[in-house]
């Protein structure tokens, strides 16, 4: 065997605490990577996997400092280096994708005086050839009309485009390892799946190595050749993907897998207790004992080392135990044959002409959301999905009044009219409607307590003040499973999936009908999402509120949903019940972002459809969809409003192909190995 | 608060500050007390005296004890500034925050106005009202109370359109509260730093601008003792009595970096980043 | 593009319009008019009433004030009752000295200042910054007449270099002109300096810490060029608003250090015409450097869109 490209050996780094203590983020991480080989390393936030990943190229975030251990790129000792051996070595040989290339492109540069600014740093390329060669570098990274892009500014391309972008910058050095830092975090579904599969290729091509950093087991099955698990600063297992992902010896990795939703199973998934340890505290004992439903006497004695075995390693002291049973609750959903809401027609514009539109008689841009209808039941849960503007925030905000839709009507179950701003609202109705955020850490104020942000709603709906508030507040933590203490604690004294908690429970406060959920999950950990999942749940039954559920996640709303509607472009596509919108016959758009979902099973493979374009705002005529169909038909797409064609009870697909000539055909046939190079 | 004062102190800039601030202040209310002679007692007999032990600092072209003087010479400024200062925060805060919790169009106008007042040359448009109105505190107050505040009101204002934009204050308007409820419980408790700290740094910019103005003999009137009054009168003298000249400049300086050190540090206490704030 | 230049333009116009009514509207609002500001104590009887026919005091609030900006727009800005001279003869002189004095103080700060917050900020928290931001506090909050003093009388009295008051007979040459403005350029400058400086660095503070920096260093950029191409351009854009704020100060400024050294400006012009209660030419002083702060405004507006793509291309 050849020398491996990159060796990590005993890696410790971490900051200096208080008091000269030393607090490591990494503790301790072995780890090798060969030429042309991609590794994931996975794990939740905090976990220490981009400080790993950063430290291949020798770099270090400020105030953090190594402890012990090398890291070895290439036969370079890259903490040993000089800072300018160091520079020489980065962005050639080796080259960082960043997370968010939105931010990590300098935005008073032109995309192709960035990509030459590395040209010119590390080849011996004149002007012309550079100029060509950056050309050469936008074609391959597969961005339209290259010659045109690199005299754009970033600010002037899409997410997905600046990803590519940032791509060919790395590529400019011809570099023997790529890192890539959750390169497709924050895109959506369909581009991201685009991204990976362009990675992929590119790898294979290329014959570099990748470092594949992610949170998400789902990506890491996608393009790793092996898997890296990382807890606590810890590696606690590693192998291929395929060994670990289909038979995971940590009961950290088995649990990992286990709280993960999964599209083509309804119903909760299992969730793991408790919360990892802080980061830099002292290990005395196993990193993950506290929250492993298998540990004994001897977890809490050490910590224990990476065990081999054979074709992995596991840092557990009982690997080869079956694993405890993990289980998915199936939803027993009590829909009562009551409307709790209802909407019609529904338009909303964000936009309004100014007085310089009309005076031009500028046409009226086409609105956000469009002729959006549809009914909630009580006790249901109708599940809102679609990528980023497809307007799916927008409808609740609308049925929250916090903005004014332009036509239409939304209705609560006794006739009530919502489509009045929360101004004009009176305080039953308002307390009706409730609403959970996506951020927790957003949506309480940090300046008061938890007693003081659960008796807003106390007091402004029942009056409630003093002790009888503060009593009413203790049953609501209660209920969310927060002990008594915490009322008097401040938010940010508070875990992610605390926060959240507290925000369920201020919605609850008010006993609502309805309870409008904006991606409540997508911001915790993949752990604690199952938790909060099920929470929902659980007080759904106790307390009969119907549920949206928003979120771009189409396996959770899976879990959560009874009914689903999907949205493109702020107008809906398909609504019906969720076992038959996850089944075939899709519509086009239905099928593309389901095509698009990853998940942590190495032998399947996404489906990509559509191209990734971005849309600028939704067409004026015809089928939102028309841009990017995979199954156009014609001008009939962009000119005439398609047919909503009933498929059966309540299932509504709005599309011009006529329902025989639907999809039939089911997404997920397990895939050949054909795309994955082996050895 | 008491762990606040721990967190400013804690750097040597702060307890500077903060000593410097303090002793000013104590000077001042103390005065009658620890000033030897009376600050406007004429001694024909004692002219221009070079610093000795009975006249610590010298005395000046009238024969005025200049240590009685100097101690003297902050009350005026300090009282005036500070009440400036609360005016122009209380008013700029409240604005800032009323705005920027509203926005839309309300505000967007409002805005062009507060950068058109922006845009005016302050100390000439006071200079223009004392022309008018005539110097004294009863001009100056209001004056530097609302130019200093249409500062205050657009950093106030920024801060908190953020804040409005955070989900804590859209949960509150979902839930149907009412703005004042959103103003005081959700919005200014995260604004109130950023108050204090302006506060602050603004009362310190006022101090200079109330000295200017007494210099140029548009603020203080003789034959009160004002630091910057008895620079203008007894600069003409420098080189015969620079000790007349010296002690005022030495203690109004001395104010201005206290405060502005003080202001700094808490700032920095608070976690602020006041870098970017403007100070006009 | 076009459109947002004419927004800039725009909004300049409007401010200056709002100033002038601002400043109409004061004269207006506060006790006393023209004449009995100008006659005090002999404010009453025929005395009085001959001023307020003169002036046209009887005359509408409204139409004054229309007569007032028709007559500015072309350059008449009326008559000064005290000097019993038309406006225009008094200020034209004052003006370009004024000019002169603050416009080598800008041109000699600006540059510099912009130089030493760059290292400062590029240094952040080293010896170097630690005294460059040291001193630019000291700078800061100093009142200039104070600067002022302590410069005279170690340059003009101890060292005897420069002259202590400006001495400039009429229509004097620039190189005349030359040693009685280098103390009052010094003053400006060094206040000007401070606070440009200190905005600077703030703002390549930030830069440097921002992702697009870290990724140029993970492109192996070597540290002069990520300053100079990556860090300094972003750093400037938000930088430039200050820069013309701070002529804020500058105008303020000239107004005490003219009078620390009886310099023959608009800022001294404007204190006797105040001793004077000379309303109108105070109104017309106010007014021109308003004019000159909004133009300055309206230049760093008009570079930050220069500077940055994203205002250049996107609009608003």
């Amino acid at each position: 065997m050849t020398d491996p490209l990159i060796k990590i050996e005993d890696l410790s780094i971490g900051f200096t605490a208080k008091g000269g203590r030393q607090a490591p983020i990494l503790r301790g991480v072995s780890l090798e990577l060969c030429a042309g080989e991609t590794i994931g390393i996975v794990g939740e936030s905090g976990s220490g996997k981009s400080t790993v990943a950063l430290a291949m190229m020798g770099y270090l975030k400020s105030g953090l400092s190594v402890f012990r251990g090398s890291a070895v790129f290439d036969g370079h000792n890259m903490f040993a280096l000089s800072e300018k051996e160091r520079a020489r070595l980065r962005g050639s040989s080796i080259a960082l994708i960043p997370q968010n290339a939105g931010q990590a492109l300098t935005p008073t540069l032109k995309i192709g005086q960035q990509i030459d600014e590395a040209l010119q740093l590390h080849t011996d390329l004149g002007r012309a050839d550079r100029e060509t060669r950056t050309v050469e570098l936008l074609e391959k990274v597969r961005l339209p009309s290259p010659e045109e892009m690199a005299t754009r500014y970033p600010h002037e391309l899409s997410g997905g485009q600046q990803q590519r972008a940032a791509v060919a910058i790395a590529l400019a050095g011809n570099a023997k390892a790529l890192l890539l830092d959750e390169p497709t975090t924050g895109l959506d579904v369909t581009t991201q799946a685009h991204i990976l599969e362009f990675l992929r290729h590119l790898a294979q091509d290329l014959g570099v190595a990748m470092v594949y950093v992610s949170h998400d087991l789902g990506v890491i099955a996608r393009v790793a050749d092996r898997v890296a698990v990382m807890y606590a600063g810890q590696l606690v297992e590693e192998g291929l993907t395929r060994d670990v992902l289909n038979v995971p010896h940590h009961p950290y990795t088995r649990g990992l897998l286990a709280s993960i939703p999964r599209l083509g199973e309804p119903g909760i998934p299992s969730s793991m207790p408790g919360v990892p340890p802080a980061v830099g505290s002292e290990l005395t004992a196993c990193a993950f004992a506290d929250r492993c439903a298998q540990v004994r006497e001897a977890c809490r004695k050490g910590v224990p080392d990476l065990v081999d075995l054979g074709t992995s390693r596991s840092r557990c002291l009982f690997s080869n135990e079956p694993a405890a049973a993990q289980t998915t609750a199936l939803r027993e959903p009590e829909i009562r044959n009551d409307m709790a809401l209802s909407l019609d027609n529904v338009a909303i514009s964000y936009s309004q002409p100014g007085l310089l539109d009309r005076l031009l008689n500028r046409p009226t841009k086409t609105p956000t959301v469009d002729r959006a209808s549809f009914t909630l039941q009580k006790g249901e849960t109708l599940g809102l999905v679609g990528e980023s503007g497809s307007g799916k925030s927008t409808i609740l905000r609308a049925i929250a009044g916090l903005v004014s839709p332009r036509a239409g009507s939304i209705t609560l179950n006794d006739g009530e009219s919502l489509t009045a701003p929360v101004s004009r609202r009176d305080r039953e109705t308002l307390r009706k409607v409730q609403m959970i955020f996506q951020n927790a850490d957003a949506s309480l104020n940090p300046r008061q307590t938890i007693a003081e942000i659960l008796s807003a709603p106390l007091q402004l709906y029942f009056g409630l003040k003093g002790q009888a508030a503060r009593d009413k507040a203790k049953t609501l933590l209660e209920a969310v499973r927060l002990p008594e203490r915490y009322l008097d604690r401040f938010p940010g004294q508070l875990s992610g999936g605390e926060k959240q908690r507290v925000g369920v429970a201020r919605a609850f406060a008010a006993n609502p009908e309805v309870t409008l959920c904006d991606e409540v999950t997508s911001a915790l950990d993949v752990s604690v999402q199952a938790a909060a999942l099920s929470l929902l749940t659980r007080l759904q039954k106790e307390n009969g509120s119907s549920y949206i559920f928003v979120s771009h996640d189409l396996a959770v709303v899976r879990a959560v949903s009874d009914r689903v509607a999907v949205l493109y472009q702020g107008r809906i596509c398909e609504v019906g019940p969720s076992a038959q919108v996850y089944a075939p016959p899709y519509h086009p758009y239905t099928k593309t972002l389901m095509g698009a979902v990853l998940e942590p099973d190495p032998d399947t493979a996404p489906v990509l459809l559509a191209d990734d374009m971005t849309e600028q705002a939704p067409p004026a005529s015809g089928c939102p969809f028309q841009r990017r169909c995979p199954r156009r038909l014609g001008d009939i797409c962009d000119s005439t409003l398609p047919p909503a064609r009933q498929l059966g009870l309540g299932h509504v697909i709005h599309c011009h192909i006529p329902e025989e000539e639907l999809d039939g055909d089911a997404l997920r046939v397990a895939q050949s190995q054909d795309l994955l190079p082996t050895g | 608060m008491l762990n606040l004062l721990q967190t400013t102190v804690s750097k040597p800039s702060g307890a500077i500050g903060l000593g410097l601030t303090v002793l000013h202040v104590l000077i001042a209310l103390l005065a009658p007390v620890i000033a030897p002679y009376d600050p406007t007692m004429q001694n024909a007999d004692a002219i221009l005296l070079a610093p000795n032990a009975e006249h610590w600092m010298g005395t000046d072209s009238l024969g005025r004890d200049v240590f009685s003087r100097v101690v003297h010479g902050g009350r005026l400024a300090i009282s005036v500034t500070f009440a400036a200062a609360v005016i122009a925060t209380l008013w700029g805060g409240f604005a800032g925050i009323f705005f920027g919790a509203v926005g839309g169009r309300v505000d967007e106008y409002s805005m062009r106005i507060v950068d058109a007042f922006l845009s005016m040359p302050w100390l000439l448009f006071l200079l223009l009202i004392i022309s008018i109105g005539g110097a004294g505190p009863a001009t100056i107050i209001p004056t530097l109370g609302f130019f200093y505040g249409v500062a205050i009101l657009r950093v106030v204002r920024g801060a908190a359109m953020q804040v409005a934009t955070r989900d804590y204050v859209t949960a509150a308007r979902a839930r149907g509260e009412n703005i004042w409820p959103i103003i005081s419980r959700e919005m200014f408790p995260n604004l109130s730093d950023i108050l204090l700290v302006e506060g602050a740094m603004r009362w310190s910019w006022m101090l200079l601008a109330f000295s200017s103005l007494s210099f140029l003999g548009f603020g203080a009137t003789p034959p009160t003792p004002d630091w910057g009054l008895m620079v203008a009168q007894q600069r003409s003298l420098i080189s015969t009595a620079p000790w007349a000249v010296f002690w005022p400049c030495f203690a109004l300086s001395t104010l201005i970096i206290g405060i502005n050190l003080l202001a700094d540090a808490i700032g920095k206490a608070l976690g602020l980043d006041r870098a970017t704030a403007i100070a006009v | 593009m076009t459109s947002l230049i004419l927004r800039r333009l725009g909004f300049a116009a409007f401010t200056i319009a709002f100033v002038s009514m601002v400043m109409f509207a004061a004269v207006e609002a506060l006790p006393g008019n023209v004449c009995t500001s100008f006659l005090q104590r002999f404010a009453q009887g025929p005395r009085l009433e001959r001023c307020i026919e003169q002036q046209g005091l009887d005359r509408s609030a409204i139409v004054r004030y229309g007569d007032w900006v028709s007559g500015a727009v072309q350059g008449d800005f009326g008559y000064s009752l005290k000097k019993r001279k038309p406006i225009n003869e008094l200020i034209w002189d004052r003006f370009s000295n004024t000019m002169i004095l603050g416009g080598i103080a800008a041109l000699l700060a600006i540059p510099f200042a912009v130089f030493l917050g760059i290292a400062a900020g590029v240094r952040r928290d080293k010896p170097l910054d630690l005294s460059l931001s040291g001193a630019a506090m000291l700078a800061m909050t100093i009142p200039e007449f104070v600067t002022a003093t302590a410069l005279i009388y170690v340059f003009a009295i101890l060292l005897q270099w420069f002259p202590a008051v400006t001495i400039l007979p009429p229509g004097a040459s620039f190189m005349q002109m030359l040693p009685n403005i280098v103390l009052p350029v010094v003053v400006l400058s060094a206040v000007l300096i401070a606070h440009i400086m200190r905005m600077v660095r703030a703002s390549v503070i930030d830069a440097m810490s921002s992702d697009y920096v870290q990724m140029a260093r993970l492109k192996g950029v070597p540290e002069h060029q990520i300053i100079r191409r990556h860090a300094v351009p972003n750093a400037m854009i938000p930088a430039l608003n200050v820069i013309a704020l701070t002529i804020a100060w500058l105008l303020a400024g000239v107004v005490v250090v003219e009078k620390v050294f009886n310099f023959p400006g608009l800022g001294t012009l404007m204190i006797e015409a105040i001793y004077d209660r000379d309303l109108p030419l105070v109104q017309t002083i106010a007014l021109i450097f308003s004019v000159i702060y909004v133009g300055v405004n309206l230049i760093a507006d008009l570079a930050a869109l220069a500077l940055d793509p994203r205002q250049r291309r996107k609009g608003h």
